[in-house]
């Protein structure tokens, strides 16, 4: 709730939210036998990302809150990128 | 309602969803730090994790992960009914949700319970035999879907509270910030699968 309006989302439109979820499942799925090789981890994250981004956009209703929360969600969302990253830096650098 | 009362309720659930992406937030780092550990012994054992996750059905990894992104959908619609005050509507969402969680549990249980047959549990002596990184594979398989495992029965009671709280109109049209934040943590319950499921099931 904002600004004193509620956004109510269609059944259709969290309908289409889970066929495009399922069809990047189902990708996932093929793409291990796609042998990528070094890259097969890169590709099952890149897709994991994609869904959890298209999960908290729209099922969580992140897209209609209010600035505040959105602006909390991304910098916690960021922090956590860079703790994996800088732990990675230190594992591979040692 | 007067408007002064409408007012105060919308504060009332900014803030309640607000504690409830904190207290999620803590969720995440608490599952973070474990895929942390499972990244870096990956890395570390890479050939062992590769052997281990081959034992893992991959099917059942699939058709569970089907299971929550359906009633990600079928939460989340209930929020539309309740908006709507389409009560009946709403109760029978949440309880495909509830079954639906039931189905991936009944699954959780199949899949387990074939690993104990061949000895595959913490702390067995066949474990104790494997390699060392199988039995980190294994350690961590363990650890992050039986804690995955208590969020969805978490998950499960609070939404049955919902189901008792719409019937008794604790829950309407008005005041559903108990189902939304309830909606939320099934939600994340379904987002931290959505990592378990290629970490564990297809990287292999």
């Amino acid at each position: 709730m904002q600004n004193g309006e509620t956004h109510i989302s269609s059944y259709k439109s969290h309908a289409v939210v889970l066929i495009a979820l399922l069809l990047l499942t189902f990708i996932s799925v093929a793409a291990t036998g796609w042998h990528f090789g070094a890259y097969t981890v890169a590709v099952a994250l890149l897709i994991a990302s994609i869904k959890v981004a298209t999960v908290i956009i729209n099922f969580m209703h992140v897209k209609h809150e209010s600035l505040f929360i959105k602006a909390m969600i991304s910098g916690v969302f960021v922090l956590f990128a860079l703790i994996i990253i800088i732990t990675f830096i230190d594992y591979y650098l040692r | 309602m007067s408007s002064q009362a409408i007012h105060s309720n919308q504060i009332d659930s900014e803030t309640g969803k607000l504690g409830m992406w904190i207290f999620l937030f803590t969720e995440l780092f608490l599952f973070g730090g474990l895929f942390l550990v499972y990244a870096v012994f990956r890395a570390k054992y890479s050939a062992d994790f590769h052997t281990a996750a081959a034992e893992l059905n991959t099917f059942i990894g699939t058709l569970n992960t089907v299971f929550l992104l359906i009633s990600s959908m079928t939460v989340a619609m209930a929020i539309t009914a309740i908006q709507k005050n389409q009560k009946n509507l709403a109760m029978l969402l949440i309880s495909i949700t509830i079954l639906l969680a039931a189905l991936f549990m009944l699954n959780k249980y199949f899949e387990w319970s074939h690993k104990f047959e061949f000895e595959i549990y913490p702390g067995s002596a066949v474990l104790k035999n494997m390699p060392q990184g199988e039995l980190l594979f294994f350690g961590l398989y363990y650890m992050m879907t039986g804690l995955h495992a208590l969020h969805v029965l978490i998950g499960m009671i609070l939404l049955t509270i919902n189901l008792f709280k719409i019937r008794k109109g604790t829950v309407s049209q008005i005041h559903y910030l108990h189902l939304e934040n309830s909606g939320l943590y099934w939600h994340l319950v379904d987002l931290i699968w959505i990592f378990l499921f290629p970490l564990l099931y297809l990287i292999t």
